[in-house]
C-alpha cells in the first residue's frame, strides 16, 4: 500500500510540476480571494484582523475544490482512469498517493495565504505552534474528504457542477473549527484553539480512514 | 492445460443493457483469436470483462485462471490492455509515463528502455511531453507499456488504428513474438486485411454473443496479393 502510494503521489506531483496548474492557477485564485475581501472590508485594518481566520479558511475550500477537480481530471483524460485500474494497484495506495499529493500542494498554498493573511490583513501571531497545526491538521482532513468525493463525483459527466454541491457542506467542519482555532491562535477571540485542534485532528483521522476502506469500492462504482 | 479464457453463457451488464448477452469463448495459452463484429456487437465489452475492468453478471467467467464471478478486479495485473484510448498522462514525458505503468504494474523497470526502443521511441522523443505527440505516436508508448511488462493476455481493442505502414507491421510482430512467446492475444478489429494475418482464430461476434468462427491466417503462406501480381493497375 505504501510503495503504491508513494508511486501515485510522485506521478501527481511530476505532473504538476510540469504543468503547474496548481502553482499559475489555484494559488493565485486563493490570493485573489484574499484580495478581494480585503477591498470589500474596507482600509480599517480591524474588521480585517477579526475576519481574517475565517478567510483564510474560506480561501483554503475554494482552493481545494479547483485542486481536487484538477486532480481527477488528469485521471478522466486519456482513459488515464482504467490504466490506474488496470495497474492493479492497491486503492488504499491511490487514495493515500493522491491525497499526499494534494496535501503537499495545498500545505503550499497555506504557506502563500497564511503571509497574505499577515501581509494584507496585519494579523499577528501568537501562536504559532497553534497556527501550524492547525493548517496541518484541517489541510490533511480536507484532502482526505476532497480525494474520496473527487473520486465519487469522477466517472460523472456533470463532476465539474456537482463536486462543489457534495465536498463544500461535508468540509464546513473544518471551516468553523480552522477558524476558531486561528482566532485563537492570533488572538482574536477570548477561547483557545486546543478543543478546535482536536476537531480538525478528529476530521482528518476520521477521513483518511474512510478513504483507505472505501476507496476501492467508490472506485469501482464510478 | 487449462484455458487463458474460458467463458460461458457469460453476461455482463452497461448500465442495465447486457452489452454481453450469454457469449462463450475459449481461447489457449497462445492463440492469437481476432473478435469480428459490427458496431455494438460485444466486441470491446468481451475485452473489458476479460480484464477485469466490466463485471461478470451471469454465467461463468475464468481469466488466466482467476474467477471473474468472484473477483474481477484479481486478474488485472496479469493482463496488458490496449483500449481505445491511450491511458497516458499528457503532461508527463514518454519516458515518465512508460516508467510509471510499468512500475505501477509491477512489471521489471530493466526493460523499459529495451522496449521503448522497439517502438522507436528514441532520442528527444523520449523527453517530449505525451500532450505534443501525435494519436499514431501515442498508440506507439501505450504499446510500449505493454512489451515493457510482457503480460501473459493482451487484449487488443482497435490496435491497428492510427498506426503507420511500419508500425502496423511492427504491431504484427510483436503480436507473433507475444504468441511464440506462450502471451495469449485477444484483439478486436475492423481492418480483416490487417487482422487476419496475426490470428489463428477469427470470431464473429454480434448482439453480445459468439455467432460463429472460423480459422485465421496465422503462419499460412499467403504468397502475393491479387493486386500485386502484374505489376500495375493501368489499363
Amino acid at each position: 500500500m505504501w510503495r503504491d502510494a508513494l508511486l501515485v503521489a510522485g506521478k501527481d506531483l511530476r505532473i504538476e510540476m510540469r504543468s503547474r496548474v496548481v502553482l499559475n492557477q489555484v494559488v493565485p485564485f486563493g490570493v485573489l480571494v484574499l484580495v478581494l475581501f480585503a477591498l470589500a472590508l474596507g482600509p480599517d485594518r480591524r474588521p480585517m484582523v477579526q475576519a481574517a481566520p475565517g478567510l483564510f479558511w474560506v480561501s483554503v475550500l475554494f482552493s481545494s475544490v479547483l485542486a481536487v477537480q484538477r486532480s481527477f481530471s488528469i485521471e478522466s483524460a486519456e482513459g488515464a482512469r482504467d490504466g490506474l485500474r488496470l495497474s492493479g494497484l492497491d486503492p488504499a495506495g491511490i487514495f493515500l498517493g493522491k491525497l499526499g499529493a494534494m496535501t503537499v500542494q495545498l500545505l503550499l498554498l497555506d504557506l502563500i495565504l497564511g503571509a497574505g493573511v499577515v501581509v494584507l490583513y496585519g494579523a499577528h501571531v501568537r501562536s504559532v505552534g497553534a497556527v501550524v497545526t492547525a493548517a496541518v491538521a484541517g489541510t490533511v482532513g480536507l484532502a482526505a474528504a476532497a480525494t474520496l468525493y473527487g473520486a465519487m463525483a469522477a466517472g460523472l459527466r456533470v463532476r465539474e457542477t456537482l463536486l462543489p454541491f457534495l465536498f463544500l457542506p461535508v468540509a464546513s467542519p473544518v471551516l468553523v473549527a480552522g477558524t476558531r482555532a486561528w482566532q485563537g491562535a492570533l488572538g482574536t477571540a477570548a477561547s483557545g484553539s486546543g478543543p478546535w485542534l482536536r476537531i480538525l485532528l478528529v476530521f482528518a483521522v476520521v477521513y483518511l480512514a474512510l478513504g483507505v476502506v472505501i476507496y476501492g469500492p467508490l472506485q469501482e462504482a464510478t | 492445460m487449462a484455458p487463458v479464457v474460458s467463458l460461458r453463457a457469460a453476461v455482463a451488464l452497461t448500465g442495465r443493457f447486457p452489452a454481453l448477452a450469454g457469449a462463450d469463448l475459449t481461447v489457449g495459452s497462445g492463440e492469437v483469436v481476432v473478435l469480428d463484429g459490427a458496431n455494438g456487437a460485444g466486441k470491446t465489452t468481451l475485452l473489458r470483462v476479460c480484464a477485469g475492468l466490466v463485471p461478470v453478471t451471469g454465467g461463468e467467467a475464468v481469466v488466466l485462471g482467476y474467477d471473474l464471478r468472484r473477483s474481477h478486479t484479481a486478474v488485472r495485473r496479469q493482463v496488458g490492455m490496449l483500449g481505445h484510448a491511450p491511458a497516458l498522462y499528457d503532461d508527463l514525458t514518454v519516458l515518465d509515463n512508460v516508467r510509471f505503468a510499468v512500475r505501477a504494474a509491477a512489471g521489471d523497470p530493466a526493460r523499459v528502455d529495451a522496449a521503448m526502443e522497439r517502438l522507436g521511441l528514441v532520442g528527444r522523443l523520449r523527453r517530449t511531453p505525451v500532450v505534443r505527440l501525435s494519436a499514431g505516436q501515442r498508440r506507439r508508448v501505450s504499446l510500449a507499456v505493454l512489451v515493457a511488462r510482457r503480460p501473459p493476455l493482451w487484449l487488443l481493442d482497435e490496435p491497428h488504428a492510427a498506426l503507420d505502414a511500419a508500425t502496423r507491421r511492427l504491431l504484427g510482430e510483436l503480436v507473433e513474438e507475444a504468441a511464440t512467446g506462450g502471451a495469449t492475444v485477444l484483439l478486436a478489429s475492423h481492418e480483416p486485411d490487417a487482422a487476419l494475418p496475426l490470428a489463428d482464430r477469427v470470431v464473429t461476434m454480434g448482439g453480445g454473443r459468439v455467432l460463429g468462427e472460423c480459422d485465421g491466417w496465422r503462419g499460412r503462406s499467403l504468397g502475393p496479393s491479387p493486386r500485386a501480381v502484374g505489376g500495375s493497375h493501368v489499363a
